[in-house]
This record gives C-alpha cells, sequence and structure tokens, in this order.
C-alpha cells in the first residue's frame, strides 16, 4: 500500500488528529525492505525547519557517536510566528511524526525521545500527550518524553531546545566547531523538526523511490508550505517542491499579482512579485536570495509598503533576540530604528541608507546562533526588491499605504516594548 | 590535504563578550570595534611566524575580563 501523488504527510487530515488504529488503517504498517539508513540517503531528505540540511549525513553524524545514551530531540516548537506547519501537522497526523522520530531514534540507537511543542499552544500539547498516552499502552520502542518549553523566536533553535532539556533556559548556545554534535546532559543529541520526522515515518514505510517521485532531484519530496498575507484565509498546503510560486498562490487563493512575497520566514528574504514562475524549491530560490526557509510564503499586494512591513518585522526579531551577544542584543534595535527613521522622519534619508547598509555588513555572522544573520538577509532583500519605493520615502513623498490601517504580515505585539534596548 | 597548522585566528565566544574592548587596546591590529563597543575580528588566518602579531593576539587572549578569547590554529589559506 501506498499513498498516491499529494497529500502525504498531510493524508488523511480530518480536522482533529487520527488516532493510532486510524493512522496504522491510513498509513499501513508495513515497512520497506531496505535498512532505512540506505534509504534515507537515496531520499535525499532535506531538513525542513529551516537550514535545509541533509538528514541523512545528521543521522550518520550522530550515528557513530559513542553511547547508548543517545537523544532524539523533535522540534515543533514552530518559532515563526507566520508559520503553523508543524501545529498542523501534529493537530492531524500526530503518530506519523512519532513514527519518524522513533525510526531515527532506532537508527542512530537513541532510547530517548524529547518532543518539544511550545507552552503556548495547549491544543498542540493535549494532542501530542493524548497520541503519548496511546503508544504507551502498546509499550513498544523508545521512551517518549513531552516537554513544553516558553514560545520565544529564538527557542527553536536547536541548541536553544537543547539548552532548555538541559538547564530549563531557552538561549542558544555558542558552538565553535564544526560539525557540532549538542548533548542532553553527556548524551549526544540529535534534533529534528517534526516535519521532518514525518517524511522520515512516510520513507521509512514506502522507501526513497517513492520519495524521489515528486520533488525535483536536487530537493525530492513534498513540503508544507504556510500561506499568509493577502490570502482569502491563511493556510497550510502540502505542495511538491519544484511547483512554481503561481500555482501554490492559486491553491492557496492568493492576491495572483502580489508586490512581493517573504519567504522563508522573518530571517528569511524578500523576492518581487515577478518572480512568480520560479520554482518553490531552494536551487531556483537561491538566485533570487531566498531559500524554502521553514515553508513560509507570507503574500504583500500591490498598494503595500514593503518598507512598513519590513521595519515591523525587524523590530519584533529585535525584541526577540536573546541578547546574549553584543552585535545582535544592540545591532538589531539600531536597524529597526534606522528603518523607523527612513519611513517616518527622513531628515538624513541617504545617510541612514548608507549607515543602514553599513550596520548589515558589521552584524552579519558575529552572533552565536544565526538570529542576527537572519534579520541582516531580510534587510538586505528589502533593500534590493524595494528600492524604488525606498527611494520615494527617501525623497520625502507620501506613502498612501501608511495611512492605511491594513498590516499584511502578522506580527504578535511586542510584550515588553519599554524594555527595548535602544541606543 | 592537511598541512602544518601554521596560522592563527583569534576567535570570540559572542555570548561571553561583553564589550569591554580590551582586545582592540592590546591587539589594534586584529581586532576592531564596532559602534557598539564589541570586537570585529579580523578573519583572514595570519602565519604565526608574524611573531609581534602573535604576541598582541596573545596579550588580548590575556588581557580579556571575561575570557573570551582564544587563538586557534589553522592552516593558512589555500
Amino acid at each position: 500500500m501506498t499513498i498516491d501523488a499529494l497529500p502525504r504527510v498531510m493524508s488523511g487530515a480530518s480536522g482533529r488528529p487520527l488516532t493510532l488504529r486510524e493512522h496504522e488503517v491510513t498509513f499501513g504498517t508495513s515497512t520497506v525492505g531496505g535498512a532505512l539508513a540506505g534509504e534515507l540517503e537515496a531520499s535525499g531528505l532535506m531538513g525542513r525547519g529551516g537550514a535545509g540540511f541533509a538528514t541523512s549525513k545528521k543521522v550518520e553524524l550522530l550515528r557513530h557517536q559513542r553511547g547508548h545514551h543517545k537523544v532524539v530531540v523533535v522540534n515543533a516548537m514552530e518559532g515563526e510566528p507566520v508559520g503553523h506547519k508543524d501545529r498542523s501537522l501534529l493537530s492531524s497526523n500526530p503518530h506519523l511524526v512519532l513514527d519518524g522520530a522513533q525510526n531515527v531514534a532506532n537508527l542512530i540507537g537513541a532510547r530517548r525521545v524529547a518532543v518539544c511543542v511550545s507552552r503556548k499552544d495547549s491544543a498542540i500539547v493535549n494532542h501530542v500527550q493524548r497520541a503519548l498516552h496511546e503508544r504507551e499502552r502498546r509499550g513498544t520502542g523508545p521512551e517518549f518524553i513531552l516537554h513544553t518549553p516558553p514560545w520565544r523566536y529564538v527557542a527553536g533553535e536547536e541548541s536553544a531546545l537543547v539548552h532548555w532539556l538541559n538547564d530549563n533556559e531557552t538561549m542558544p548556545q555558542y558552538r565553535p566547531q564544526r560539525p557540532n554534535v549538542l548533548h542532553v546532559g553527556r548524551a549526544p543529541a540529535l534534533v529534528v523538526n517534526a516535519e521532518t520526522c514525518a517524511h522520515v515515518g512516510l520513507i521509512n514505510r514506502f522507501g526513497a523511490l517513492w520519495f524521489r517521485e515528486l520533488g525535483t532531484p536536487a530537493s525530492p519530496g513534498s513540503t508544507l508550505v504556510s500561506v499568509s498575507g493577502a490570502v482569502h484565509r491563511p493556510t497550510v498546503l502540502e505542495v511538491a517542491l519544484g511547483t512554481p510560486l503561481r500555482s501554490i498562490l492559486r491553491a492557496a487563493g492568493a492576491d495572483p499579482d502580489p508586490l512581493a512575497l517573504l519567504t522563508g520566514g522573518y530571517g528569511g528574504a524578500w523576492i518581487s512579485g515577478e518572480h512568480l514562475d520560479v520554482a518553490y524549491c531552494n536551487e531556483d530560490l537561491r538566485s533570487l536570495g531566498a531559500t524554502v526557509g521553514a515553508g513560509i510564503l507570507v503574500v504583500i499586494p500591490r498598494g503595500a509598503c514593503g518598507l512598513a512591513e519590513t521595519h515591523r518585522v525587524v523590530k519584533w526579531m529585535a525584541n526577540e533576540s536573546s541578547r546574549q551577544c553584543g552585535p545582535c542584543a544592540f545591532g538589531l534595535p539600531a536597524l529597526a530604528e534606522d528603518l523607523r527613521t527612513l519611513l517616518h522622519d527622513a531628515r538624513d534619508p541617504h545617510g541612514v541608507l548608507v549607515r543602514l547598509k553599513e550596520r548589515c555588513e558589521v552584524i552579519q555572522g558575529r552572533g552565536a546562533c544565526r538570529h542576527p544573520d537572519g534579520v541582516v538577509r531580510l534587510v538586505d532583500s528589502a533593500l534590493r526588491v524595494f528600492h524604488g519605493h525606498i527611494d520615494e520615502h527617501a525623497n520625502g513623498l507620501p506613502c498612501p499605504a501608511l495611512t492605511m490601517a491594513r498590516r499584511w504580515v502578522a506580527v504578535p505585539a511586542l510584550e515588553h516594548e519599554s524594555d527595548l534596548v535602544w541606543e | 590535504m592537511s598541512r602544518k597548522a601554521d596560522h592563527f585566528v583569534l576567535r570570540v565566544d559572542p555570548i561571553l563578550c561583553d564589550g569591554f574592548g580590551h582586545c582592540h587596546e592590546l591587539a589594534p591590529e586584529l581586532v576592531q570595534v564596532d559602534e557598539w563597543g564589541y570586537p570585529i575580528i579580523h578573519e583572514d588566518p595570519t602565519p604565526t611566524s608574524d611573531v609581534s602579531l602573535l604576541k598582541s593576539a596573545r596579550l588580548a587572549v590575556r588581557g580579556c575580563p571575561r575570557q573570551a578569547l582564544r587563538i586557534e590554529r589553522t592552516n593558512g589559506p589555500a
């Protein structure tokens, strides 16, 4: 038994989580003949958490670590405020994710699986808890533990997550060595995104050849995309990698002729609305300076102000910095302040633009994690994509979008605006 | 091919670093500071044979109040 075409990881989705029995009816229990390690490598599965690193390489690295107390950490933190894919997945097919985590655990020889869901999403926590109880009654497989760290943007970063498991703190850690193995206590830990786990669960059932039936040779398989902004209704879609952006937008009921798209997430990049024929996969998006990232598309329509949207995102991201590294703690608020100046009171707009570009270069690559780099990438791409509109702002022309109440990129309210460390 | 590690780079742990700026004072050839006082370290490997630079790098490492700096041996540029 196999699953035809799409949806794959979302098949059987009915608006409530599938029970273990329903899950087994939908996906079957048989496994592919060959060893999973080989299948995983042949499938070419890339991690779906944002970095897009080959899962087989990561697994291979952990497999050759010593010790019998390895841990698999399932990352369903979903730090991106405009992303919903891990939550959608866990609220429809939680057992598929857990299956995949179990397979990975067996592969690297781990006895523990830590499932991390943000405590903000109590419904998802309940779904996972129920699924874990069902599996517990079966009494096989590794020991599953549910963890509920508080929700923050950086809490989903892998070293921050491991930090939570170790010390109940969600701060990213400094890891100079590459490749780097994180440890929970003394146990080597493998951090896998929830969606990646689900794909592993399917590869274990149907094999690499089946997996490669969809997608492009370089990025095979399907992926979940959260589309929001100028859409009829924000949705999570499962699409084959390499689908043109235009068809994704059509399927999501989005504005067919948008001004721009935010790809990858808050630490992603803007791409202009002219590039709708580009295929949705890393190799094609890279030519535009973007990546698939965490599977996020935010559509902003013509008439919106890209600069204003970028400013709101950067301001929020600056506040979400864990303030451990100077370039991030001071640099990101400075970027936000520069964008605000450009937007509202440009007394020396060209000077501000030059300073903004300089600051981007200075901040790039100087944090312990990739948080500042993501913001710099976003600002860079905004300067590139919206340069015409930014010139209008710089020359003091009125921006009609600023008087409209509607904003397109959903940004959570700042909790502690007074705490912001401005220059 | 692995060659003898005859170059070094100064590395900073950005989390430990609190921007005291001592490294910039002690090794101005290797460390610039940004507008917030945090070090921007020269990224290209320096040959170990450059004794004066290695000496100032060591001074910077010793002089860091947060002990955030270290010298990393690397191969030279390919």
